[in-house]
């Protein structure tokens, strides 16, 4: 029975202690935000932040999340809409949006601790995350977006300190 | 060669409702349909047409058949009518509508959504402005004459009714006849308000917060979770023991189903049941089930392409598609000829969102929830599945978490509902990844053999092409396949694109069924069907021709775009022919400035196409940029150019996301993707094996549209098909080596790079 917190609600999982997080989330605790994509944490989709760190959800063990402080896709915006749900509207990042939850956490984990990524960076840091409609151009785009406004970078750091 | 008639949706179209009566008919189902953006509406005071109703308030809510799945379809649909009704875009409501017989045909595919609704939408737009107009001057005491409509209200010089007031006031004209319907003023281009210019799309906020619903996301109470044990052939398996002793120790097992199918949707089947899907996908790991095979369990990629072969070296093989008089002829009197072989492997849909479906029984309905493209095609599979009507059936559309194609075939649907119906409980059947590409309906590998013959000057005096591969619409849609010249069907979605608009002298076309193929697997529409391979020899074909007569490929392909006979294009969708395919690609090749010089080892290549289907031709046009390696193979792309005109672009910026998507799709199955069928099945089940582009492999990318007032076409799926055949000349280009298989891999490089 591993006991933890989500989005700022103390939690506790009722399955087997090795049950993926992400079936956690997704079909005990109702938060179908976050995407099942590949089931072998290659594709992002199942991205959630523990700690602030992006994890992929799906390859997590339940009972690896004992004590810690989850944030999904739907507590990403804890107080308002999170600078780079703002900026993936403002670019028209999503088509389908499948793997979007997934993208977005990744973003925001890489500003968090890099505010102002090079392309690179991005790269690097985006390229584990799969975009089947291949929406990348856009993606790229909206963390530049994310990332350019002194404004927007002091949000995410107030953000994460929130969730 | 027509299949526009099976495409149009249904004449009653128009069928007028106002009033309650409409209400109760249009809007039960609505209230809670699946995907619903937009403010709530209450109940509808006028509904001129099917298309959509207006609220006390003013509130318009457009009722939208097609499903959603990345390409902003609703908000496309709803600018449509909206600009022609003038209404006020922040009052207008998208609902993506449950299925229905009065909706006529629903499917989303073939990027047919906008070229197919413009018309209707806009008539129906115009039917409800007309209406209010002439309720609102009767409100404001004046001549009809005297009032416009804008932004949802009727305005008589200064003085002003909203259309909330004047349905208020009650008194709108009942409806249209057809003949009335068909004589309304649709408003010239220049007066457009809505279609057109920047705007956002409504679907993409609920994508960015993670309330978006999905498929994978519909719930029921006390339903019962399952994951499939997928057998050893798509279509032959048996289920000969079941074996559950290791699954009974697996917390939450709720034991499991063999799978009796009516419709032999899914034979061989056997489902594990869970409380949770974690249970359910455990106990199929620990179930042991043996099948007996069909003889397809040992098909493999070799057996494939030698049946392809075969049948195209068989010359009374097939279905003639394009068959002009004279081609052996001009082939026996040709000053020279070229004749070369093109394949492409398979090549899976891969979507993001596994695929899935809920089902149960409510209210004497069966009701399947889950993201679907042909909602009329898989009703009447389900119907005979369950053994009941369709009209006892209703699917309810959910956001797709990627189509491309595979989900116009809802074979998965079927499981969902048979386990239900057995159990007597909702069931929610997903599939894991590996799960769903072995279930794929994937894109047939093909072979094609093209002939071309020159006259004097290299002139093209005959071209013979011959494409052979698994035809999907053969195996679930045989009453679409229109005839060929010698009476014998043929799947359109597997040779569109050889019937091209170049002047070849005299063609012929003939499309080959791969019977070992359509029996080994279920082959599948995949995003561009046809011409994501006919295109590739096409255009392959047509830059070999250029160099192997010594000749510009750029000036080679416009001689042919002469816009002559049946290339002259028809009004409204074609108009202006192959002309306009021409200016397309003049316009690429000038950006990308085509006869420059590039550095060694860089090279630029030209492909364009006319889109899906002469009826609806989007005219595209490519130059790739291309950096080969001469020891290792490896090609990089660097860059991507596109010019496309499909006529009036409804959402600039929506149009300019599917280009950009379709061209990396493209580059994706050109360099990244292609699968190995061996033994009866595709061999690279998830990512790591199988590998479509990431952020890293993006090259620049230039799209433009041509700015046009032209009927809107069509744009998911064209860009695809131009982007594999610019790279493969592009490689060419670079160093001289012709690669005619498709994805183009390093070893496949190097050994053409070892033959010139």
């Amino acid at each position: 029975m591993a006991k933890f917190r989500v989005n700022g609600r103390q939690v506790e999982a009722s399955g087997p202690e090795d049950s993926p997080l992400l079936w956690v989330l997704r079909d005990e605790l109702g938060l179908t935000g976050t995407k099942f994509g590949c089931g072998v944490g290659q594709c992002g989709a199942c991205t959630v932040h523990v700690g602030g760190q992006a994890v992929r959800s799906c390859l997590t063990p339940v009972s690896a999340v004992e004590g810690l402080e989850i944030t999904t896709i739907e507590g990403l915006g804890a107080g308002g809409v999170h600078p780079v749900q703002a900026a993936w509207v403002e670019a028209q990042a999503p088509q389908c949006g499948y793997c979007q939850s997934g993208q977005i956490m990744q973003a925001a984990a890489l500003l968090s601790a890099n505010p102002n990524p090079s392309d690179a960076e991005i790269e690097v840091a985006m390229n584990g995350n799969l975009c089947r409609c291949m929406a990348y151009v856009r993606i790229r785009k909206a963390v530049k977006l994310a990332a350019a406004k002194p404004r927007r970078k002091a949000a995410v750091r107030a953000a994460e300190v929130r969730s | 060669m027509s299949t526009q008639g099976l495409r149009s949706p249904d004449r009653r179209r128009f069928l007028i409702a106002a009033g309650a009566a409409g209400a109760a008919f249009g809007f039960a189902a609505a209230a809670d349909a699946a995907v619903s953006l937009g403010p709530f509406a209450g109940t509808p005071a006028f509904e001129p047409t099917l298309w959509y109703a207006i609220d006390a308030r003013g509130v318009v809510t457009v009722n939208v058949v097609r499903a959603e799945m990345g390409q902003h379809v609703g908000t496309a649909l709803a600018r449509i009518v909206a600009d022609e009704l003038e209404a006020d875009w922040d009052k207008v409501r998208i609902v993506h509508v449950d299925t229905d017989p009065k909706w006529g045909l629903m499917v989303t595919g073939g990027s047919w959504s906008v070229w197919q609704s413009y018309p209707m939408l806009s008539q129906a737009g115009a039917a409800g402005r007309i209406a209010l107009i002439e309720a609102g001057a009767k409100i404001l005491g004046v001549p009809v004459s005297s009032c416009i409509a804008r932004k949802g209200a009727v305005f008589a010089g200064k003085r002003s009714v909203s259309y909330g007031d004047i349905l208020a006031a009650g008194g709108l004209r009942g409806g249209f006849t057809d003949k009335e319907l068909a004589a309304l003023p649709i408003k010239p281009a220049a007066d457009r308000r809505l279609i057109g210019g920047e705007f956002q799309a409504r679907d993409i906020p609920a994508k960015t917060d993670g309330s978006a619903v999905f498929g994978l996301d519909a719930k029921m109470a006390g339903m019962v979770y399952a994951r499939p044990v997928i057998p050893p052939t798509r279509n032959e398996s048996k289920v000969v023991s079941v074996d559950e002793s290791g699954a009974r120790g697996v917390p939450g097992y709720r034991g499991h189903l063999v799978l009796d199918d009516p419709s032999g949707t899914v034979p061989g089947w056997v489902v594990a049941l869970g409380d949770s899907f974690i249970a359910a996908d455990r106990a199929v790991r620990a179930l042991k089930v043996t099948w007996e095979n069909g003889p397809t369990a040992k098909v493999s990629d070799a057996d494939l392409e030698a049946r392809g072969r075969a049948l195209i070296n068989d010359a009374a093989a097939g279905s003639l598609v394009v068959n002009d008089p004279g081609v052996d002829a001009a082939f026996s009197g040709a000053k020279s000829r070229l004749e070369a072989e093109y394949t492409t492997d398979a090549a899976l849909h891969f979507q993001m969102e596994p695929l899935n479906a809920l089902a149960f029984e409510r209210n004497g309905i069966f009701e399947i929830h889950t993201g679907n493209q042909w909602q009329s095609l898989i009703l009447p599979t389900l119907a005979k599945a369950l053994g009941r009507p369709e009209t006892g059936i209703v699917m309810k559309t959910y956001l797709l978490g990627g189509g491309f194609g595979r989900r116009l075939n809802g074979d998965y649907a079927v499981p969902a509902a048979l386990a239900s119906k057995a159990l007597g409980k909702p069931v929610k059947l997903v599939f894991t990844r590996e799960d769903d590409t072995l279930f794929d309906s994937f894109r047939s590998p093909s072979v094609q053999r093209v002939r071309m013959a020159f006259g004097e000057g290299g002139r093209v005096t005959a071209m013979d092409h011959a494409a052979a591969a698994g035809w999907p619409t053969e195996v679930m849609a045989p009453f679409f396949m229109p005839k060929g010249a010698n009476d014998r069907p043929y799947d359109p979605f597997a040779i569109n694109g050889a019937n091209h608009w170049y002047n070849v002298g005299t063609h012929r076309v003939r499309a080959l069924s791969n019977d070992l193929a359509n029996r080994a697997f279920r082959p599948g529409w995949l995003r561009s069907v046809g011409p994501g391979w006919t295109n590739w020899a096409v255009e392959s074909a047509m830059d070999e021709a250029a160099h192997a007569t010594g000749q510009d490929p750029l000036a080679f392909r416009l001689k042919m775009l002469d816009g002559a006979g049946r290339n002259a294009g028809i009004a409204p969708s074609s108009v202006g022919g192959a002309k306009r395919q021409a200016a397309v690609l003049s316009r690429v090749a000038k950006a990308a400035g085509w006869g420059g010089k590039l550095p060694a080892g860089v090279g630029l290549g030209l492909a364009t196409s006319f889109g899906q289907d002469r009826d609806m031709p989007t005219w595209t046009a490519c130059a790739a940029r291309v950096r080969v390696d001469r020891k290792t193979g490896e090609v990089r792309v660097e860059k991507l150019q596109l010019v496309v005109d499909a006529g009036a672009i409804i959402h600039p910026d929506g149009a300019l996301a599917q280009v950009e998507g379709a061209a990396l799709w493209g580059l994706s199955l050109a360099l990244h993707e292609g699968a190995t069928f061996r033994d009866g099945r595709i061999q690279e089940t998830n990512l790591g094996a199988y590998t479509p582009l990431r952020m890293s492999d993006i090259p620049d990318l230039e799209i433009e549209f041509v700015d046009s007032d032209h009927a809107p076409v069509g744009l998911g799926e064209p860009a695809t098909t131009v982007v594999g055949p610019a790279i493969g000349n592009a490689i060419f280009n670079a160093v001289g080596a012709r690669v005619r298989r498709l994805p183009i891999r390093p070893e496949a490089v190097l050994a053409a790079l070892k033959s010139t």
